[in-house]
């Protein structure tokens, strides 16, 4: 069994509300070292048994179309994470 | 003749009653319609309710994209049907890009409930044409992802072309761009809003923000606009 992990975030252009509180909250908790958050989202794809290159191209295909919304989100990366 | 105005529910869908009221309220006959079935059941309009359908997994409204009705939905829009997305309604007709843009979460990350004002901006669609350009309404808002977000060049076409169709007046609730609270495609049958005009329709149960108090019936116009609209393109 194999995992197809894929990254989105929201576009640098779109205010990111959740993470802009999040990186005020940190300082409050003494975490003052960071300069800004953004928050994305992770999908964990699995797959019974090979990952094909058809398979990984499917999974390109439902990240663009479905797990992300080219309006306010990019696709930073989908790759295959072997257990 | 009695217009048929459907409305749907999706899992999670919440003001569809309200908004069957509202058509009935408004002199139509109000049918229901439901996610699972790819049948428009003969209707002449078509109102996508709020709510939180499919409970907002993935992002709000995305995954109503892809029920078995929302298709017959699209091509009947495409073909000149009137059709009015609410609040997590508009959110559906961006996801199946009926309308351009997006809803992100508001600026401030609350939810927020009030009575809203709005200014038309654009009353000459299917659902807005008995309003006055320029007129004030007022109509409940109640979201936690209302801020509408295109990239600048959207955002120019859509003042260009007059299509913004409602504006925030007073104050900007959740950050929009340009203030903007509801938009409508090219042709004027599909729109959609993030406040709630199905919430402004009878005496008693509307906006509070009037002399008598719940008096707000602002948003009844909506619908009669989409019935005195089916009448003149019949």
């Amino acid at each position: 069994m194999a995992t197809i992990v894929v990254h989105v975030m929201p576009k640098p252009e779109i205010l990111d509300p959740q993470g802009k509180a999040v990186g005020a909250a940190l300082p409050r908790l003494g975490f003052d070292q960071f300069a800004g958050v953004r928050q994305g989202k992770r999908f964990e794809l699995t797959v019974d048994g090979e990952v094909t290159d058809e398979v990984l191209a499917k999974a390109r295909e439902a990240a663009e179309t479905m797990l992300s919304n080219p309006v306010i989100e990019d696709v930073v990366s989908v790759a295959v994470e072997e257990n | 003749m009695t217009a048929r105005i459907g409305v749907v529910t999706f899992p999670g869908t919440l003001d569809d009653r309200d908004a069957a009221r509202a058509v009935r309220l408004a002199g139509a006959e109000p049918v229901s319609l439901f996610h699972a079935e790819p049948d428009l059941k003969d209707v002449d309009a078509i109102v996508l309710p709020g709510g939180f359908s499919y409970g907002d997994y993935l992002r709000a409204g995305a995954i109503s994209r892809f029920s078995p009705i929302t298709e017959k939905i699209v091509d009947a829009a495409n073909g000149g049907m009137p059709v009015l997305g609410i609040c997590n309604g508009f959110q559906v007709l961006t996801e199946v890009h009926l309308l351009p843009g997006s809803m992100i979460k508001n600026e401030h990350l609350h939810f927020i409930c009030r009575d809203q004002t709005l200014r038309v901006e654009n009353a000459d669609t299917d659902w807005t044409r008995e309003y006055e350009d320029g007129q004030d309404i007022i109509v409940p808002l109640k979201n936690q992802d209302g801020q509408y977000v295109a990239d600048e060049h959207t955002l120019d076409e859509l003042e260009a072309e007059g299509r913004v169709a409602f504006r925030y007046v007073g104050w900007n609730p959740n950050g929009s761009r340009r203030d903007i609270a509801g938009i409508t495609n090219a042709r004027g049958n599909v729109v959609g809003l993030m406040p709630h005009p199905e919430h402004a329709v009878e005496r008693g149960f509307g906006p509070d923000s009037t002399e008598e108090g719940r008096a707000g019936t602002d948003g009844l116009t909506f619908f009669t606009s989409a019935i005195s609209s089916l009448l003149a393109n019949a």
